[in-house]
This record gives structure tokens, sequence and C-alpha cells, in this order.
């Protein structure tokens, strides 16, 4: 944690509120995102128990089931949960606008322009916390090799039709989660600890409710009561006032609430398959929707205040203007998106259990290089970020106290004046090292030419090497002045693109060999008499 | 008041935040840290759904159904390809009354196993006792397989799932260093054998696989966390010089008033940190004390990894403003820069003016 | 029954040769497509890099060498031209500016390009991996040397295996691993993790390919090889190729009976100095320390040492660029350069344990991770770390460090995750930082300054 970060903390713990780790929202937040809430039952790899789900904070849809060992009652769950995210999701895919890719074409192995399209807007799943980002992935895996009637007559437990595509789709949002400053699908507990230093732990602030309070207290209470509150404060018959975000449940609430009312449930329903005539029956047929009603009750309640929670938290983080590169990395989300959409309808088979070499190593790169690129656009956008790299020695700002004209030893001259800048800043400057700065949005390279008087002085001088035009005097514009008021990175602002992998049909020996055949699709999970989702 | 045992879990929990003498003591004396915690008017969050409990229960049932055939099968496939399949198993009865009985008829067990090699045997919920601190603490791993060879392996049955063959690293982690519990306690069970056999470094974990509940099992090598384990244990007898510098008859008793057993609890020194949350019964308690001595550790254990000697929040922030502390020392410089950037920052920022456009 | 073996002498010489022998039979006329070369700190891999090199273009096999860094590239293209002055040596360069050492402009027949194409048909072309995973559509060389292989990612491996048809992989598995900027977790345990070390992958692919290990360190005097073969390679020993009195290390300005003297005579005579300031929470930019290193360098310039070794007979003398300073972080580099620069010390090398490896000096002057820190992290205890800050050394190694440091180790919570399938790396960091300490605890000096 850098210096910065740590005295935010600590000037949380002592004025009881949080304080801002950012200045500008780092993450897109689109204008009309799905919120999703979901509770699983303890010891079920995630068999859901309900969830809320929906794009109007005062309309949720809840979904539950009520026994969650029943089979046909979680394919129920995850169809009711396709028809609220499938629409969503296709609502974005089919408005687009014309965009340009680079292609190799298969006939030259030249690179070339290709027109197609891209989605003009994309999805935006948020769950509560970080836990609920694994879950989507588990749903995902789970669902994405269920066989349909449809696909395959002779399945031994067919599921609902569009589940498996939920399951692509859910797969595809959890992958994406993975790369750094994607906001497809976005933790709040993590978008809100990028934009605010609590005066707790980051291991607590995985905790929404606690998270919340050290951001917005209620009136007259400090961050650090409000907070102890949320996590711990029981009501008399000793369950939790604010509940866990999930998906994972408080066992108090499972043994003496849930525990009870599902043994209901299961009660009523065989006493429904044991009744004898069309009046018992109906009898019990009250007794089971009650029951029925009274988990449905008991979902509600243990959700509803997660998800009003995640509302509160975009509410707090639309407050914050958006950072000016933040639409660009939008953008890439929208042709992950596009990709995925286009892979979907052309009937690619879902996505593998495991990635082949050639793959992994592509995401790795992928992921790597939106690292780098994140660093540098939240420093960039930031200057609370900033600081904390200045303070590392990796950039630096200051005055212009002095520049001179010179030019680059050539027939031609090129003009590479020498620009003195005074800083407090402490950069690692090495021998020539290279320097950045934003001109226009595009990076200008300076190099270090030495000091004006020693390393305490605190004067540096710089060649600018860079974009002042073709011509033997550099644009009006791009030489700083005296009196300008720079910061410089000493990393770069755009990543390098790395070398083009080798592909699947083409991996090495070292790495296996090519994955040989035509690779069959991959089977259907066994389905058993008892499984867990 | 009765001691607590010590069981693997416990045992394998002391390597979570070896530093804390307060952890160490308790547990070393056995005391009950939820009961004292709840006495001490910060109960412990640890609860169990009963959910997990049944599924837990019916799947290690399910894994050792039918003479534990499954299981050594298991066993077999994963571990020990070159033996003989297991077609006829021992499954040896280990009833007897007590836990040194219980001990006793698994070490009988073990020694009939050595003593008649080439099959394989099943032990289902042996007992194990393990030195600690200077008694004995009573172990029950969920099953001991004897291979062919004579040596042993540990069985972890747990019912989070193996996905893809891959699972949750930390609860396998954790799976791991209670296993190495168990190991230890075998080999001093096998260094009693003539001759020794040899205790497998590499357990046998068994899940469920994928979404199944169809056991799945994968060999995981405990040595790391046998090491770790062992030199913690080694550690615990030094509670004797922590217990020689506490007060004359200071006493852990739940039944005493909470001011008295808050008094007796603080007389040993915690070290507090966020991960005692999930690792500690009475972190509750000790992270309200934490707390109000303004630790800079409650906030995290790097926190303080820059901080040179300064401990509390209010040390920390009157040397960055400025008030407190030696310019020279470089924390109280590098503090002093920090805040300075920082406040221009977040000045720069409200007039709206970024550096870099 | 074969007779039992007499306990031969070890005669370093002839293991050494027989190693080399086999890896070179094995690489020139073996029918595996690789053959992986352990080669623990010193024991020559670069000569051993360089001979086969010289054997493949003598035996007319197209040869391009893979190594990982462009310091390490250039310093080959040095190695290989001074052996054999004669032979064409292609440096294939990137297109940034400076892109190779300019001391090869004077080689007559080392040819330098960014281009791949304008190299061809030269009998070594030497690049890094980053550079060659550029390099598309040529016809693959019959033979690549991969240098540095276990620093080698498994991605940067899968770039450019397909330029080559067979491989000898060399490289040092005691030292860092690679190392990713993001979490890939989600691939742990498959064989090709992109993040894991190219030799793992490479092996979990083909295990029947032959192993080979080079057993005798030639830099790392007696008094080192021992430990660090057992604290760093408990399963894969080496020894030292020279014994108890080939080497020494005098100074001709005698001691002045202060801590630094102390400490660097108790290393002169044993190999081995703790130079250890009382116990203290520090930042890491800890300034006593720093300063104690800083004066430690001075005096060993300033006592005029001069080194014997089995190379000369006449005494070395113990100049600037002979010793160097290893540190865990840049910016600790960065103030020991600052300090020694106050005492006039300019030409000392300062670097982190990063950028030491498969470098060697005389005397190495270390302040030990783990000096003054209030915890210890996974980062500090990582074994390749301290290995390469305590294998650097041909005479003596003097390390500085706040007292404390055994209680911080003791406290070190281990609750690591454990992820399926993968292997276990051993040496634990934990045991091997124990083990080291113990030593040197024996060749204390303490200060108080």
């Amino acid at each position: 944690m850098s210096l910065i970060a740590t005295l935010a903390r600590l000037e949380a713990v002592s004025t009881g509120r949080a304080q801002p780790a950012a200045t500008v929202r780092h993450r897109h937040l689109s204008t009309r995102p799905l919120v999703f809430v979901p509770l699983i039952t303890a010891g079920e790899a995630g068999a859901p128990l309900g969830a809320l789900v929906g794009t109007d904070r005062d309309a949720p849809r809840l979904l539950a089931v009520p026994q969650p060992r029943d089979r046909d009652l979680r394919f129920a769950f995850l169809a009711e949960l396709a028809d609220v995210v499938l629409p969503y999701i296709d609502g974005f895919a089919d408005v687009v606008e014309p965009a340009e890719r680079s292609e190799t074409d298969p006939e030259t192995g030249k690179r070339v322009k290709v027109e197609v399209e891209l989605c003009a807007d994309a999805p935006q799943l948020i769950v509560p916390s970080r836990a609920g980002i694994d879950l989507v992935r588990l749903l995902g895996r789970s669902t994405r090799f269920r066989r349909t009637a449809e696909q395959d007559p002779e399945t031994p437990f067919p599921a609902p039709p569009r589940v498996p595509l939920l399951g692509r789709w859910l797969t595809h949002f959890g992958e994406r989660a993975r790369v750094p400053g994607s906001s497809l699908l976005l933790a709040m507990t993590d978008v809100l600890g990028r934009h605010w230093a609590t005066g707790q732990s980051s291991l607590e602030d995985q905790h929404l409710g606690a998270l919340l309070a050290w951001i917005a207290p209620p009136e007259g209470r400090s961050g650090a009561e409000a907070a102890q509150e949320a996590e711990l404060a029981r009501d008399a018959a000793g369950q939790l006032l604010c509940p866990p975000a999930g998906p994972a449940t408080d066992p108090a609430f499972d043994n003496r609430l849930l525990a009870p009312a599902i043994e209901r449930y299961d009660r009523a329903r065989t006493a429904l398959a044991a009744a004898e005539d069309g009046l018992e029956a109906d009898d019990r047929l009250g007794a089971l929707t009650a029951a029925e009603r009274e988990i449905r009750a008991l979902v509600a309640s243990r959700t509803r205040p997660t998800w009003d929670a995640v509302w509160q938290g975009l509410d707090l983080l639309r407050e914050l203007p958006e950072g000016s590169r933040v639409e660009e990395r939008w953008t890439r989300d929208r042709w992950s998106f596009t990709g995925h959409r286009d892979r979907v309808a052309s009937g690619e088979p879902p996505q593998p259990r495991r990635d082949d070499a050639v793959t992994a190593a592509n995401k790795l790169a992928t992921r790597e290089r939106e690292q780098s690129r994140l660093e540098a656009q939240e420093a960039l956008d930031d200057p609370l970020v900033m600081a904390a790299r200045r303070l590392s020695g990796e950039a630096f700002a200051g005055e212009v106290v002095d520049v001179v004209m010179a030019y680059s030893e050539s027939k031609r001259p090129s003009p590479r004046p020498l620009v003195t800048v005074r800083t407090d800043d402490g950069p690692h400057l090495g021998e020539r090292a290279r320097a950045y700065r934003s001109l226009g949005g595009k990076p200008q390279t300076v190099e270090f030419v030495g000091y004006e008087d020693g390393p305490e002085g605190g004067l540096l001088v710089l060649r600018v090497l860079d974009r002042m035009g073709r011509g033997k005097e550099p644009e009006p514009g791009s030489v700083p002045e005296k009196g300008d008021r720079l910061c410089f990175t000493l990393f770069e602002h755009e990543p390098r693109g790395g070398a083009k992998l080798p592909d699947p049909e083409e991996t090495p020996w070292t790495h296996g060999g090519p994955p040989g055949e035509e690779p069959a699709p991959e089977p259907a999970d066994q389905v058993t008499e008892e499984d867990i989702l | 008041m009765p001691a607590k045992a010590l069981d693997a879990r416990a045992l394998a929990a002391l390597a979570a935040n070896p530093g804390c003498r307060r952890r160490a003591i308790l547990d070393g004396a056995g005391v009950n840290k939820a009961a004292l915690a709840g006495a001490l008017g910060s109960p412990s969050a640890f609860g169990q759904s009963q959910f997990a409990l049944v599924r837990g229960n019916a799947f290690e049932a399910k894994v050792k159904a039918d003479g534990g055939t499954e299981l050594l099968r298991l066993a077999h496939e994963k571990l020990d390809r070159g033996s003989e399949p297991p077609a006829e198993a021992r499954v040896p009865d280990l009833t007897a009354q007590g836990p040194q009985g219980r001990t006793a008829r698994t070490e009988l067990a073990l020694r009939e196993a050595a003593g008649a090699p080439g099959a394989w045997t099943l032990l289902d919920h042996p007992m194990l006792a393990l030195d600690v601190a200077g008694s004995p603490a009573f172990l029950e791993p969920d099953a001991v397989v004897v291979h062919p060879d004579g040596s042993w392996t540990v069985v972890e049955i747990k019912s989070f799932p193996l996905l893809d063959g891959a699972a949750d690293p930390a609860k396998v982690g954790a799976a791991a260093r209670q296993a190495a519990v168990y190991v230890l306690a075998l080999e001093q069970v096998a260094a009693r054998v003539e001759p020794a056999p040899r205790v497998r470094h590499r357990i046998l974990l068994v899940c469920p696989k994928d979404f199944s509940n169809l056991p799945t099992a994968s060999a995981v090598d405990v040595r790391k966390q046998r090491a770790v384990t062992a030199r913690q244990l080694a550690r615990l007898t030094r509670i004797e010089e922590i217990a020689d510098a506490l007060p004359e008859g200071t006493c852990f008793s739940p039944d005493l008033p909470a001011e008295q057993l808050t008094r007796a609890v603080e007389a040993v020194p915690a070290a507090y940190a966020p991960e005692c949350l999930s690792a500690c019964e009475l972190a509750f308690h000790c992270r309200d004390r934490s707390r109000a001595e303004g630790a800079v550790t409650s906030l995290g254990r790097p926190v303080r990894a820059e901080l040179g000697g300064l401990t509390t929040v209010e040390d920390v922030l009157a040397a960055a403003r400025g008030e407190a502390g030696d310019p020279d020392d470089p924390a109280v410089a590098a503090l002093r820069r920090a805040a300075a950037l920082r406040a221009e920052a977040l000045g720069t920022a409200s007039r709206e003016v970024a550096p870099c456009p | 029954m074969t007779a039992p073996a007499t306990p031969a002498v070890f005669d370093p010489g002839a293991e050494a040769t027989r190693a080399t022998e086999a890896i070179l039979h094995d690489t020139l006329h073996g029918t595996a497509r690789g053959v992986v070369v352990d080669s623990p700190p010193g024991a020559g891999k670069s000569t051993l890099v360089v001979r086969a090199a010289l054997e493949l273009a003598e035996a007319g096999r197209p040869l391009m060498v893979v190594a990982q860094t462009n310091a390490q590239v250039d310093d080959l293209v040095l190695r290989l031209a001074e052996k054999n002055p004669d032979l064409p040596v292609g440096r294939l360069h990137s297109s940034d500016t400076d892109p190779y050492d300019k001391a090869l402009d004077s080689l007559d027949h080392v040819r330098k390009s960014a281009k791949a194409a304008d190299l061809a048909g030269l009998p070594v072309v030497i690049s890094t991996a980053a550079k060659w995973a550029h390099v598309k559509g040529v016809e693959p060389w019959q033979h690549a040397i991969v240098d540095e292989a276990y620093q080698m990612r498994s991605d940067a491996l899968l770039a450019v295996a397909g330029l080559f048809e067979r491989a000898l992989f060399v490289g040092d598995p005691g030292q860092l691993d690679p190392f990713s900027i993001v979490g890939a977790e989600q691939w742990a345990g498959l064989s090709y993790d992109p993040s894991g070390s190219a030799v793992t992958t490479l092996l979990a692919h083909n295990p029947g390919l032959p192993q080979h290990r080079l057993p005798v360190s030639w830099r790392l005097p007696a008094s080192a090889a021992p430990l660090v073969s057992d604290a760093f390679y408990p399963y894969t020993p080496f020894r030292s190729g020279t014994g108890h009195g080939d080497r020494g290390l005098a100074f001709s300005v005698a001691s002045d009976a202060s801590a630094p003297d102390r400490v660097i005579d108790e290393a002169a005579a044993s190999g081995w100095g703790l130079l250890q300031l009382p116990a203290r929470h520090t930042p890491r930019t800890d300034p006593e320390a720093v300063r104690a290193v800083a004066q430690v360098v001075r005096r060993l310039l300033d006592r005029e040492g001069a080194s014997t070794s089995e190379r000369s007979p006449d005494p070395t003398p113990l100049s600037a660029d002979r010793i160097a300073v290893g540190t865990a972080h840049r910016d600790q580099a960065a103030a020991i350069r600052a300090a020694l620069a106050e005492l006039g010390v300019t030409d000392v090398v300062v670097d982190t344990a990063n950028r030491l490896q498969g470098r060697e000096y005389d005397v190495t002057v270390v302040l030990h991770p783990l000096s003054g820190r209030p915890d210890a992290t996974a980062f500090h205890l990582e074994t390749g770390r301290l290995c390469v800050l305590a294998s650097r050394h041909r005479h003596a190694c003097i390390v500085v460090c706040r007292e404390g440091v055994t209680d911080l180790l003791d406290d070190y919570p281990s609750t690591e995750p454990v992820q399926l399938g993968t292997l276990v790396k051993f040496p634990d960091g934990w045991e091997a930082n124990h083990a080291v300490l113990a030593h040197l605890s024996e060749h204390r000096v303490t200060w108080r300054p």
C-alpha cells in the first residue's frame, strides 16, 4: 500500500469518515446496469437459494428456490434468471455502429482494415461483492454445458431452453471481470474500495454494509460505530440487522429461520402428494403455497437490504466525475461484448472448461497489458493517483524555468529543445532515462539530460524528442514554455503490444503440440440423482 | 474449568498468527476461546450452517460406504498405482472406551497392519494422540489408509467441490494444514513400530466432483505444512516461559466477572491483525482493544511496513502534519512528503485542474 | 553386486568435465528434442553455452540463441567472439535507441540488425526471447540454446518454440522465478500455465528429456558452496571447485578495530560476515543500515585489499569493479548509491537481486531483505532473492542486518493457499532464511553506530 493510501486510511480513523482515494471515477457506470444480488445454500457449491435481480431499483425481481436440493426447482430458478438477464443483454446486441478492425488477410497474410459492427453500448452487471463475481462464474460453468431437450432428446434431465445460453453469457462476464479496468461485471465492494479509503482494513471492506457505513455514516454517528453495527448487531431473535451481502448466508439465519421453513415446505409437499381427493389437494396446495411464500419472504428479507445498498453505492459513485480515459476502456468492453455476441450468433460451442496453452497465454498477455494501461490511465486521469506515483519516484511534477532551443545533429536537423524543470519530487532517473508528458492526450517523450546543479538541487534538464511536427521549427504549443506546470511520468502511457502467439493448431512441442483432431464438443457434466447445482 | 481439547483444526490454526502470545498461551492451556470471547462481551462469529453439516456428513458417508471401496480405489489411483488394486480391504473395528482407549485401539490396528503387509487396510475415524506443549491432544482424522507396502496415508474428506480438477486454494490450504497435523501424529506412532512404517507426505484429499456428489480425489503434498506445524508445535513448549511472566493467579475462567477476565486476558500480549477475524474466536475482542489503542496494524499488517517505529494512528498523523517526529527519520520525512502530495492533489482536484490533461 | 565404491577424492575438474561431455553428447548426438541443464551459481553455465554454441556451429547446425535480457545477449556475443573471433555471429536487436552494447561495434564478424532476414544464413544468431517472439515466417533453426530458461516464462517459450526443432535449455533453478503482474491462479495446475517457468512446462509435456546438472561451482568458495547448496539446492547438491586454502583475501591497511573493519576481517578469514545493528523497526531505506553498508564498502576500498585465487599466482587488487552491493528493493539501492557518493565511492555496482542475477564479484555487501522490517512478506521470503544475494561472490559476502530477524521469521503467518496440481517448490523460503541466518550468526560483529 502506498503511504498516501495509508495516510487516507489513518485520516479516516481519525475523522470517523472514509476519505477520498480517488478524485474521479475510474470505472464506467452504465445508465441502466443490471443489479444481481444472489444467495446460495451453505455446503452446496453454489446451489442458488434465491436472488433479487433487475434494472429498476424500486422493482427488483425476486427469485427463490424453496427447496435448493430439488433439481426441477433449481432449473426453474435458472430459467427465470435467464428470462431477466438474456432480454437485458439482447437489448444491447442490436444497436450497433460501424467500426474498423485490423485483421490478417488469410490470402495475403497482410494486416488489413475491415469494416465491422461495434455495439453502441454494452450491458453491465453489478453484484454486491467479489464472492458474487465468483458465483457468476460458477453459475456460468454449471449451466453452459447443460443440454436442452431440443439439443439432445435423450438427455436424462434436460435443461430449460435458454439456460445453456445464460451460462455462456455469465461465463463471458466472469472472464471479462478478470481483465484489469474492465466494467462489464463489477463488484460493488471493489469499486467503492477503489474510490474511498475507510478506517478499517481492506479485508473488512469486503462487507458492503460496513464499507458504506464508513463512506456515508448515518447522521450524527461515526463510521467506526456504524460499521461495527453493520457487521455485528443482531435483533432479539439473534438475526443480523444488516444481513451479509452474500451469496453466503449467516448460519444463524440458516439454522433458525431457513431450515424450519424448508422443512415446512417439504412436509407440505409430501402432504400434497399424498392427498387423496381434490378437496384435500386444494387445501394442501394452499399450505404448500403458504410455505413457499414464507421462503420467498425470507429470501426477500435477506436480499433487499443488500439490493438497496448496491443502489446507494451506485448513487455515491455517480457523484464522482468520470475519469477522462474511462470511456476508452469502456470501448474495449464494448468490443469484448460484441465479440461474444458474434461468437454466439455464429454457433460456436460454449467456452471450454479449461483454456488451451495458446488461449491461456493470450489471455495473460491481454491482462498484463490492460493492467499497465489501467495504472497509467488512472494516474493521468487523477492527481491523487499521480501523487502516489510521484511519491514512489515514478513521476514528477514541476515548473518549467528555462527553455533553450537546440537541434539534432543530422543532415536535416530536427528540433530537440532543452527544458529545465524545477521539481520537489525525487524521480528515479537513470542516465538518458525517458519520461513522458501528456500533450493533447498523446504522450510526448523527453530524455533526461542531467541535473543543473546536482541531484539535490531539484533542477532537471530534459530534452524533448517528439511530437513537434515535421518542420525545422516546432509546431506552436508543442514545446513547453517558461512558467508551465507540467507532470512527467517515467512509465509509458500506452502499453506496447506483445508479439503474436502461434495459432492453437501450431502449438509447439514444448507445450504439448497441437490439440490434434477436431476437438469434440465438450460433454455435459455427469448428472447424478443428487447433484449439487 | 474443563480444558477444551485441541483438535487438528486448532493446531493448524496456530500457524495463522504465530506471533500472538495470547493465542499461544490460551490454546496451550486448553482455554475454550469461544466461551471466553462470549464472557468478554465480544462473542465470536463462528457458526456452522446445519445445511453444510448435513451435506458434509452425507458426503463422507457416501465416500466410506461399502467398506470404503470407493475411497480405497481413489487411494490406489491417485497415490499408489504400482501396487495391487484393493480387492479385499481390511476395515478393523476401532471402537473403544474414551480417547485413550481409542488411541490404543488405533495403534494396535496399525501394528497389526504392519505385521501383515501386502494388503490394503482402511482405518475409519482412527484416533491419534499428539504431544502438544506437554499434554496429549487427541486427533481424529477422517481416515487413514495402510498401503500394501506398509506405508500410511492420511485421508481428508471435504465437501467443497473439485471443479474441473481445481478447488478453492484457501480451502485446500486449510485442509493441507489440518492433514499435516495428522501426519505428525502418525509419525509419532510410526516411530514406535519396528521397523518404522513410512508415513506418506502426500495426503489424499477427497471431494465431490464438479456439480455431482460423486467422490473424486487429489494427492496433496503437505511437506511444507508439516514443517510449519512441526516448528509451531516446538515453539508452543515455550509457553511456560510466557506463563511465568503472568501475574500470579491469572485465570481465564469464563465464570469470572467480565472486568476481571478482561484484566487476565490483557495480561498476555496479543498481536491482532485483521486476518485473525477468520481464524480466532477472540478476534473481535482483540480488534476492539487494538482499535482503542490506535494501533495501525488494526488496518492490516502491510500498513506498518513503511512507518518505521511509528505504531499508532495519532503518532503517524502527528508526524505527517509536522507536529511530531524527527524530520531526519526517513519514515517521518516520507510521511510529510506523502501528506503534502496528498493535500496538493486534493486541492488541485477541487480546483478541477488535472496536472496531465 | 559391484565392488563398493571407494570414497574417492572428489575431483571437481573431472566431475565437471564428465558432466559437460555428457551434456554436449546429448546435445550434438542425442535423439531427444530437448536437453535440460541445471546450473547452480557460478557452475560454468556461460562457458557451457559458449562451448555448445561453438560446437554446434562447427557441426554446421544453424543455431539460434535465446537469452532473457539484452545485457545477457551482448555478454554472450562478446564471449563467443572472444573464443572464436572468426565465427560470424548475428545480433538480432530491437528498434529502440541504443539496442545493444556499443562494444559489439568493434567486432568484425558480428552482424547487427533489427530484422531476422538480414541475419539469415549466419551460423549463430543471438537475441532476447522478447525479440525472437516477433520473428515470423522463417525456416525453423535446427538448433536453439535457451539461456536462463528457469527465469523464462512459459508463455515466452510458447512464442518462440516454433522457431527451432531442438533445443538445449540451460538455467539456474535456485534463482528468482518469473512472475506476472496480474493474477494467473486460473491456470495454476495446468501443465502449460503461462505464468510458470518455461522448464516446468517443457518437462511436464516431455518428461523423458535428458536432464543434467553441473556439479561444481567455480565461483563460490569452499566457505560458501556447502551453505548455498544445503539451503537452496537441498535435492540437487553441488560442490565448490576450489578448496579451503585455494583463495585468500588480505588487506594491506590494518584494521582500526571499528565494527566495519572487524566484519571485513571476519569475512576475509571465513568467507562470511554479519554486521548486526540493534533491533529496530525502520522503513526500507533505514539510514543507519544504509550508512553501514556504505562504510563497509568504503573501508573495503580504503584498506587496499588483494585477493589470491587459483586464477593467478599473483594477488589481484580488490578494486571497485570487483565489489557489489545487493538489496531487495530499488529505493534501497538508490539510497545506498547516494550514501556511497557522499563517501566518494561512485564506481561500485549497487543493484537489486533481480538485476544481479548471473553476475559475479570478489566481495559482495548485502543489505538483508528482512533487516528492520516490522513483518516478513512472501516477497522478502522468496528463496531465489536470498539465493541470488548470497551467491554472487568469489571470496566473501558481508551481510548487514538488524537484530530480530529470527523472531520475525518465527512470527510469520503461514497460511498460504494451495493450488491443486502444482509442484511444491523447495526449499521453503522460511527454512532457507533460517539456515542462512544460523550460519551468519557464527560470523557476527555487532555494532551500535
